[in-house]
């Protein structure tokens, strides 16, 4: 068990991450790939993820104020936003994105809705918690090497 | 394996660590994820966000990356058409990317040549092993290149007669083996075995026939501007794909360019040349073309164990020979390369006697003798075995050793001499020696001298010149050589040494006794190869024939796809078949004089 407090507490909000589902392997993976020249790899891949994603969900968002709704250009900016969401391990926004997906490829508007609301809402509570995360990290100081969620 | 560009590159001592790789991505967050997978791996990384951007980095340095990974979502263009540009001009391996792994399109990935498909989230793991790509790339190329420069040997000594139409069959292992040749007209069978339309997913064939459709189109539109697109309309060849093309034009510029390095084959001749050929005479195809459908016609009897294909070299059996020989390889028979390239032996290696009796008998002989060929060793080709007793060193007698890498040679001269058999044991050589006619100048040495001075078959052997010309006159017709320009700067070469029976011709003479007309392709075709660039078996006709299904010289001999059926069975009858289409039009008229 980790001696050092803040590394302790960053350890049980990691595993928590993974635990509630937030999270998945790839994240390990990022982890994996943070070195000594780039010890803030995953801090910077989830922050750009954040502010590109932006874009797209917004893109949504406007495609879904046209009515009727275009489902193949929802279809495929939400193939995009999955497609960048999978690079952090964003799981649970992931499994919205393909629902998503379904529910264009089956022409429902009303799923797609509201399919779109839970995404947006599991991005942001994603988000606030790899912020506070990080947060947490840059106090504690360079981890020593990425352990796999149990 | 031949190593080039990057693997000869000092980085590549320690590949695959240094691999270039170029990552082609718009989302920014895999881009980096990527980059910093693939410097892990130790692999030098550039990125990307616009497919365009790629091809411009692709095409400003040539060979400064050796593979592309690539989303199939790009928003200025299809990933699936990045792909394909990236294949056709630079031919590099390309891996696909999504986070969809739908097979629907992981299967277009793969149809539109994508030598890996991998799934988002992408893990180290597979990102470590994506140097195994440009490793079998490489492999192929090579033989790729090989196979090509068989094709190209083909259409060049495909002259006039169709007689080596069937020659694919000779080489044509593994396509044609045992198919049996459908029309003699058939040129269009070019396509694989099967029909183009057959179920089984066809892969095509190039064969002769349509690798001169190709180079023509090619020529017709300008080697710069050619795209597969246009090719493919100008081809017409209904059941061809764009795909299929697309992958040829990769292996023929490949093929050029690798030409072009080497020096020797003068590859616009070539490729021009194909097309000059191609486009005068269907059958007659160019040069080795030409030569070979002459010769065939020439062998019309006998044996014409061209076995040119590795594999295929079916020993051919010249019957008529005494022994068998193994047959070509007692030269140099050319380690049948995969492919294309076939059995072509390498004509330089043997250049003294033993080559000039096996290569330029390989198929010459084959050719020529069938009968008495027996060791038709085109230059290597291993398989070729014709089945001929050693005779080559016999062929010398007035033949010139050096043998022609190519049958062409042979073809050229046998065509001259039936009997020319040059390869075949004692009596056989007697009989070139007499015949006169038959150029058999083995002399191999360099294919391309080979080429060009069996080309002129007339010279050879006293009278038999006469013969030969008139021989060929028929013949030339028919084949409708031309490539006069490939050949005319061998043939001044002295390489037709004197020895050869036929000496005396000089390449002009070749050309001129033997194609009186534009036969002389017979020769020339060959010699644009320029028998040096073809170690390999690609000089002999029979090579890429094995590729080919269909007979390719179709429509002159029909009789000589007879042999295509039977490859391993290349007996007189078959040959005889032959003679008496076309191919009895050359040899005939040589036999008759």
């Amino acid at each position: 068990m980790e001696r050092n407090p803040l590394r302790r507490q960053l350890q049980i909000m990691r595993k928590s991450l993974f635990d509630q589902g937030y999270l998945d392997e790839q994240f390990v993976q990022l982890e994996e790939l943070q070195d000594d020249s780039n010890p803030n790899f995953v801090e910077e891949v989830v922050t750009l993820y954040y502010r590109d994603s932006a874009r797209l969900i917004l893109n949504i968002e406007q495609a879904l104020e046209r009515k009727p709704y275009n489902f193949h250009k929802l279809d495929a900016y939400m193939h995009q936003f999955k497609g960048s969401s999978s690079s952090i391990g964003a799981k649970k926004v992931k499994a919205e994105s393909t629902l998503f997906r379904e529910y264009c490829k089956s022409g429902n508007g009303e799923g797609c809705m509201r399919c779109f609301q839970q995404l947006k809402k599991e991005y942001a509570t994603l988000r606030k918690k790899l912020e506070a995360y990080f947060q947490v990290a840059r106090q504690a100081g360079p981890m020593e090497t990425a352990c796999r969620p149990k | 394996m031949v190593v080039e560009t990057c693997f000869s590159s000092p980085r590549t001592d320690a590949f695959p660590a240094g691999l270039c790789v170029l990552v082609v991505d718009d989302d920014r967050t895999w881009s980096k994820i990527l980059e910093k997978m693939l410097k892990k791996c130790f692999y030098e990384v550039t990125t990307c966000c616009l497919a365009r951007e790629a091809l411009n980095l692709l095409r400003e340095r040539k060979d400064g990356y050796d593979i592309v990974i690539s989303d199939v979502n790009m928003p200025d263009m299809d990933g699936f058409k990045l792909l394909e540009h990236v294949g056709l001009e630079m031919d590099l391996p390309v891996i696909m990317m999504s986070v969809d792994g739908e097979t629907r399109r992981v299967m277009k990935g793969v149809q539109h040549g994508a030598c890996d498909y991998l799934l988002k989230p992408i893990r180290m793991k597979e990102l470590r092993n994506i140097w195994q790509h440009v490793f079998r790339k490489k492999i192929h190329e090579v033989r790729d290149i090989e196979s090509m420069e068989g094709i190209e040997i083909i259409h060049m000594t495909r002259s006039g007669s169709e007689l080596f139409d069937d020659v694919h069959f000779l080489g044509g292992e593994d396509t044609t083996s045992g198919r049996k040749r459908k029309d003699a007209d058939n040129k269009h069978s070019d396509k694989d075995l099967g029909d183009p339309s057959s179920t089984k997913k066809a892969r095509v064939v190039w064969t002769v026939d349509l690798h001169q459709k190709f180079v023509k189109a090619v020529n017709q539109i300008g080697f710069d501007k050619v795209g597969p697109k246009k090719i493919l309309d100008l081809m017409n060849v209904p059941w061809l794909t764009r795909e299929n093309v697309a992958s040829h034009l990769q292996k023929y510029r490949l093929y050029l360019s690798r030409l072009q390095k080497e020096g020797g084959m003068k590859n616009s001749c070539i490729g021009m040349k194909h097309s000059d050929s191609s486009t005068k005479d269907s059958t007659a195809g160019s040069g080795l073309h030409n030569s070979m459908n002459v010769m065939q016609d020439n062998m019309s009897n006998g044996s014409f164990s061209f076995s040119v294909n590795n594999s295929c070299a079916p020993n051919v059996d010249l019957k008529g020979h005494e022994g068998d020989r193994k047959g070509i390889t007692s030269g140099p028979m050319a380690e049948s390369r995969g492919t294309f390239s076939t059995n072509i032996p390498d004509p330089r290696k043997d250049k003294s006697s033993q080559i000039s009796s096996d290569h330029s008998l390989g198929l010459v002989d084959s050719v020529v003798n069938m009968a008495s060929f027996s060791s038709f060793s085109w230059n290597e080709i291993p398989e070729i075995q014709f089945k001929q007793e050693d005779e080559p060193l016999q062929l010398d007698d007035g033949f010139n050793q050096q043998s022609l890498p190519g049958l062409q040679h042979h073809m050229l001269t046998e065509y001259l001499q039936p009997a020319v058999s040059v390869s075949l044991g004692p009596s056989i050589t007697e009989k070139v020696a007499t015949s006169g006619g038959i150029e058999v100048k083995p002399r191999c040495d360099k294919y391309r001298s080979n080429h060009i001075t069996h080309s002129c078959p007339t010279e050879a052997v006293g009278e038999s010149h006469t013969q030969n010309n008139q021989v060929f006159e028929p013949i030339s017709t028919t084949s409708s050589m031309k490539s006069p320009d490939i050949i005319p700067n061998r043939l001044t070469e002295s390489e037709f040494s004197p020895r050869n029976l036929n000496e005396g011709v000089g390449v002009e003479d070749l050309q001129l006794c033997w194609l009186q007309g534009d036969c002389y392709a017979m020769n020339f075709g060959l010699q644009g190869f320029d028998c040096t660039e073809f170690n390999n078996p690609a000089m002999i006709p029979e090579t890429p024939f094995h590729l080919y299904d269909e007979p390719r010289w179709g429509t002159r001999l029909p009789q000589l796809r007879f042999w295509s059926r039977n490859r391993r069975d290349h007996t007189r009858s078959a040959l005889v078949s032959l003679g008496s289409g076309t191919a009895s039009r050359s040899f005939g008229l040589a036999m008759r004089k």
